[in-house]
């Protein structure tokens, strides 16, 4: 049998184009502090972060801004439509992103139902539709159904992004079946955005075969955000190393590892 | 006219005391212009608009910027 020592490379992670060097992407909502939040992302790895857009807060300094506390020269911007109920408030908030003037994509989040923030698939695949229209990259966060899924890569998103169980729960990936079924499926990147609530979580994710990950509260409510971060950058790398290295089959039953020969009488 | 020389900017209402441009409200709001994308009654306003356009009475603004977020 021949052997290689080296280990083929992974394939980057290409959305819109676009290469990105890291599996992990990471919200910037909910710190218990801007240095904590920059110390997190840095130990994070990630190179795009989510931000959202909201008034400006006409009481306060301008300080509270995001881009006061984040190196937009090191971190891609991925602006969300986080808070949109409906098909019209997500093409608005997505036009006022794409005018700060960073760049053309935008993550679409089209609330169904405020107790558990599920999509709403109707109106995710209304503006969806709209945005690519406007030329939009439109990264798509869904429930993990595959025919939605489906149809958010026919309507041309540049990402289809299932969720692993809803926002800010901790829930875990709590339908692997599902999430797997949908990267089988589909042609265009994977990434599970929402759900995962610590490292064993983000590298179940991960073996699943999916293009990355996408979360916020795991970091922003860890006991220690830095440290979370990067067990999340090692779970995101091991979950992802142990996909390609394809894992052994279950069994049923044992399998000695010793050879059963060569015993003693 | 009740709402002469006012108009609403995030919702609030607020006096419109001269005629003014964009871009003079929000040096008036202390507000950096490269930061905060700016919506005239429903419509965006491009960076390089902003000096031209006038702001009127009843007109109906909204300034947002990026905030934190999933």
């Amino acid at each position: 049998m021949a052997t290689s020592a080296a280990t083929e490379l992974d394939t980057p992670l290409t959305i819109a184009g676009r290469t990105f060097r890291s599996r992990l992407m990471v919200g910037t909502g909910k710190y218990r502090s801007n240095s904590l939040m920059g110390a997190a992302l840095d130990a994070s790895g990630a190179e795009i972060v989510t931000v959202a857009v909201r008034r400006v807060d006409l009481d306060r300094s301008k300080e509270e801004g995001i881009l006061y506390h984040l190196d937009t020269a090191k971190y891609f911007l991925l602006a969300n439509t986080a808070g949109c109920y409906s098909a019209e408030d997500a093409i608005r908030y997505a036009r006022l992103a794409r005018e700060a003037g960073f760049n053309e994509f935008i993550k679409l989040e089209v609330i169904g139902d405020q107790p558990t923030l599920l999509p709403d698939t109707e109106g995710l695949l209304q503006a969806a539709k709209a945005l690519v229209a406007e030329g939009f990259a439109v990264m798509a966060y869904t429930n993990d159904d595959l025919v939605t899924a489906l149809r958010l890569e026919d309507l041309g998103c540049a990402a289809v992004m299932p969720l692993a169980s809803p926002i800010g729960s901790g829930l875990g990936l709590v339908n692997p079946y599902t999430v797997r079924t949908i990267k089988q499926r589909l042609a265009c990147p994977v990434i599970v955005d929402a759900g995962v609530g610590t490292a064993s979580d983000a590298c179940i994710t991960m073996e699943q075969g999916v293009d990355g990950i996408l979360m916020n509260t795991a970091l922003a409510e860890a006991r220690d955000p830095v440290r979370m971060a990067t067990a999340m950058r090692l779970a995101v790398e091991a979950g992802r190393e142990a996909f390609l290295a394809g894992r052994m089959p279950r069994r049923e039953i044992a399998v000695p590892s010793s050879p059963t020969t060569g015993l003693l009488d | 006219m009740s709402d002469a020389g006012m108009i609403t900017v995030n919702g609030r209402a607020r006096p419109l005391e001269a005629p003014t441009s964009l871009l003079r409200l929000l040096e008036q709001l202390a507000l950096d212009p490269r930061a905060v994308v700016v919506e005239l009654n429903r419509e965006i306003v491009r960076r390089p608009q902003l000096a031209d356009t006038r702001v009127q009475p009843g007109d109906q603004l909204e300034l947002v910027h990026f905030v934190g977020g999933g």
